[in-house]
């Protein structure tokens, strides 16, 4: 075994981001490792790198226990990392890039007949045609890929990580990238390849390791692997049997009585147009893999992208969506995926934090008193159960369940008809986990309209009226009453993948 | 031609055509005389210059270096009149004085990751004080091997002066652009002016650069204060006021991106040529107000702005198809 990793913990203040992970990589093998967002994957990553320390378990290479405490360190054990935002400078040139900090020198001076020479010999066979006088930055991403794994190859050529390498090339690129990593293979290194394309884990890995919420929920042989069990291992399956009585019986199942409809609306190269229409107090979940386009649905109806085809009309006619300030005054609201950079102002306080959208729908003009802010803090500190010392408390120094809880709290200041939330449940502890889903049923009493995307099926399951399942940035499907279970819900997911796989055979 | 050369060539074709415009309004001024004098009177510029460079493609900024220009004049004046030291040793102990100041901003810069232009603000305050405590006034240098500085020169054809101010800005230049371009050092500072980040996962010891980077800067600006003192022969703690400005105006005119990571020193010496021909042409004029040349500085700068900024908009808009 090349390199094994045994009972691997990291553990972040509130968080056990990585609990017990075994994982191992022979020579000649490509191992996927899949998971969603903050599965804990490029938290596995970082500790190998040496960009993080562990704080249990045991890392060996080649036999010998190793503890990298720096990414450089790393690299001269053996283990090169490729990131998807090239970690190259694309200012020098490619002879430099490649021959960064050990290029040869003569008298002192750099010797630039030796080193392109070296930077040549690196890039042979790879099977790029590329000039390395030229700045790196006038060759495409692929090509700087591939400038980046041959000198992580030279540099450490025993573990190669690529960290989601294929997010932004088109399909000749990745084939053309496949083909370098499948002679890397053939010549006996170890490689880690991350993505959340499903095909490409497919076509290119022997293996294949998912981890889900800091744990690793399995490890298979790639050969005889089904998509949907796959699918099941990556989103999880644990509760499927949880009943789902005594939810939302008032929810109008009667198209009729929606009132906000979206037609058509999308975003070339983010989500193809779908309709969409909302009826009061009716939670809707948004389901797919990351990167299918859930949140770019999301993203579309509350203009932040602003949607270039359809509209937007509800009762009294047409809505304007050009941008999220359109979308707040038409009784938007949306609770944003990265709450620690999209959500949250983490230097203001609590107080501050939850007055801001209010405000903003109010315009500069009309500050709110201070006695209203405090009001408004308290009601929902009180409301929402938000621990915090006090109102005046800088939100960042909450931990993220609360901090979730503020940002509920700024929009259901506002009293939105429709309320986006993306992923309100990752990355909180279980205690406000439960509360937030409490409160979705709550205000959807009083006839608020929710749309919640999570990777979380039994969360959606709990939770929604209906389920729209998105897939390669299309609305692929509709699930609504007794089809809302997390079975048919991964089964829609994995459709049309099965289907290829057929066809494939 | 490339993107990444194309600031410089624009350069030195503003510096030639500028030439020309001025060689056919004014013939006198294609003469071995206003050459000699350009490199002579630019020579402080020209040093302290180059050490602006080496900061700038760091993607730093050294606003200390005027004041250090001025605390070097006052040391050496005060150092002659009161001590029995020969200049050379006064020198030496003065470089010695500048290069860890640089240093000292350098380490200030990364331990305490401040922006670059507060650390070497407080520099400027800092220097600017130290020469203060020194002397309050003008202090005249009056020692014999200064008159030997002051006139050693070679005589060009034409009876142009080569003097040993303006043979320093051009040894300084070229190594310099040895540095910058031909040594790992060098290459570590563009990558640094890439991105730091980057350059650090790329093995770059970011803190020992960034000391050397500032300490460079701090020896350059110890030798411009050196040739200014020469030039002048007094130490004066007022003067130089704003000189780090021109300093990067000079730098950003020879083509280096003012964010740092691409440029060339030769540029800068073209660009601080350009600075001090807009000034001899005012006054070959006699009738142009000296401010003048701070409006044309002013559009150029504007110019190579534009021009950056355009150049870079083409860079992502190739990358992006």
């Amino acid at each position: 075994m090349l390199l094994t990793i045994r009972s691997l913990t990291k553990t972040f203040p509130g968080t056990r981001a990585l609990d017990s992970v075994d994982f191992d990589l022979r020579a000649g093998e490509v191992h996927a490792l899949l998971g969603e967002n903050g599965a804990g994957k490029s938290t596995l990553i970082k500790c190998l790198t040496g960009a993080y320390q562990r704080d249990e378990g045991e890392l060996t290479l080649d036999g010998a226990p190793i503890s990298p405490q720096s990414t450089l360190e790393a690299q001269e054990l053996g283990i090169g990392t490729v990131y998807q935002e090239v970690n190259l400078l694309p200012n020098l040139t490619v002879a430099e890039n490649l021959t960064f900090g050990r290029q040869p020198t003569r008298f002192g001076m750099v010797d630039g007949r030796a080193m392109r020479r070296q930077a040549e010999e690196m890039l042979s066979g790879y099977g790029v045609d590329v000039d390395v006088r030229r700045d790196l930055g006038t060759y495409s991403v692929a090509i700087q890929q591939i400038v980046a794994i041959a000198r992580a190859v030279t540099l450490s050529g025993k573990v190669l990580i690529l960290d989601e390498p294929t997010a932004s090339l088109d399909s000749r690129e990745v084939a053309m990238l496949f083909d370098v990593v499948r002679s890397l293979r053939e010549q006996g290194l170890g490689i880690i390849f991350i993505s959340h394309f499903l095909d490409q884990v497919f076509e290119i890995s022997d293996r294949v390791t998912v981890l889900r919420n800091g744990c690793r929920v399995a490890t298979d042989d790639i050969a005889g692997l089904e998509r949907l069990r796959l699918i099941e291992h990556m989103l999880g399956h644990e509760l499927e049997d949880e009943t789902r009585e005594g939810r939302h019986a008032h929810v109008p199942s009667d198209p009729s009585e929606r009132t906000l409809h979206f037609e058509g609306v999308g975003r070339r190269g983010l989500i193809e147009p779908f309709d969409l229409s909302v009826g009061r107090g009716e939670v809707i979940g948004l389901a797919g893999l990351l990167g299918s386009g859930r949140t770019e649905s999301a993203e579309v109806l509350f203009g932040i992208k602003p949607t270039q085809t359809g509209t937007a009309r509800d009762e009294n006619g047409e809505i304007a969506l050009r941008n999220p300030r359109e979308a707040v005054a038409a009784g938007f609201g949306f609770a944003p995926e990265d709450r620690k950079t999209d959500g949250i102002v983490a230097d203001l306080s609590v107080r501050e934090n939850i007055a801001l959208a209010l405000q903003a729908r109010r315009g500069w003009a009309r500050p709110i008193s201070r006695a209203e802010q405090n009001r408004l803090a308290d009601h929902y500190i009180d409301r929402l159960d938000i621990r915090t010392s006090d109102a005046e408390k800088a939100v960042g120094d909450l931990s993220g369940g609360n901090q979730q809880k503020v940002v509920l709290a700024r929009w259901l200041a506002m009293n939105p008809r429709f309320f986006i939330l993306d992923e309100p449940t990752r990355g909180i502890d279980v205690g406000a986990h439960a509360e937030i889903l409490r409160l979705i049923e709550e205000v959807t009493a009083d006839g608020m309209s929710i749309l919640v995307i999570s990777s979380e099926l039994d969360e959606l399951v709990a939770v929604a009226d209906r389920v729209i399942v998105v897939r390669d940035r299309r609305h692929v499907a509709q699930l609504t009453g007794a089809e809302v279970e997390t079975d048919t819900i991964v089964r829609a997911i994995a459709a049309p993948d099965a289907d290829s796989d057929e066809e494939a055979a | 031609m490339t993107s990444r050369t194309l600031p410089l060539f624009a350069t030195i074709a503003i510096f030639l055509i500028a030439y020309l415009v001025c060689y056919l309004q004014f013939p006198a001024m294609l003469s071995t005389r206003v050459i000699g004098n350009l490199l002579t009177d630019n020579a402080y510029l020209g040093i302290v210059a180059v050490g602006m460079t080496v900061v700038i493609l760091s993607g730093g900024i050294d606003l200390s270096v005027g004041s250090v220009i001025a605390f070097s004049g006052v040391f050496i004046a005060v150092m002659l009149r009161d001590t029995g030291l020969h200049p050379l040793v006064v020198f030496a102990l003065l470089l010695a004085v500048t290069t860890a100041f640089g240093a000292f901003m350098g380490g200030l810069i990364h331990v305490l990751a401040m922006p670059p232009f507060i650390v070497t603000l407080a520099g400027m305050f800092l220097a600017r004080g130290a020469g203060y405590m020194l002397s309050v006034e003008s202090v005249p240098i009056q020692h014999p091997f200064y008159e030997v500085l002051k006139d050693a020169y070679y005589l060009m054809p034409g009876k142009g002066r080569l003097t040993l101010l303006g043979v320093a800005m051009l040894l300084s230049v070229a190594g310099g652009m040895i540095l910058a371009h031909r040594t790992r050092f060098g290459t570590r500072v563009f990558a640094m002016g890439g991105g730091a980040q980057t350059a650090q996962l790329m093995g770059v010891p970011v803190g020992l650069t960034t000391v050397q980077i500032y300490a460079f800067s701090g020896f350059m600006a110890g030798l411009s204060g050196v040739a200014f003192s020469i030039y002048t022969a007094s130490g004066y703690p007022l003067a130089m006021v704003g000189t780090e400005l021109n300093a990067i105006a000079a730098v950003v005119i020879g083509g280096t991106i003012l964010t740092g990571g691409a440029g060339y020193v030769f540029g800068t010496l073209i660009g601080v040529l350009t600075m001090g021909l807009i000034q001899t042409y005012i006054v070959f004029d006699g009738s142009l107000s000296s401010w003048w040349t701070k409006i044309v500085i002013g559009a150029l700068l504007l110019m190579f702005i534009l021009l950056q900024k355009g150049l870079l908009r083409l860079g992502t808009a190739r990358a992006a198809a």
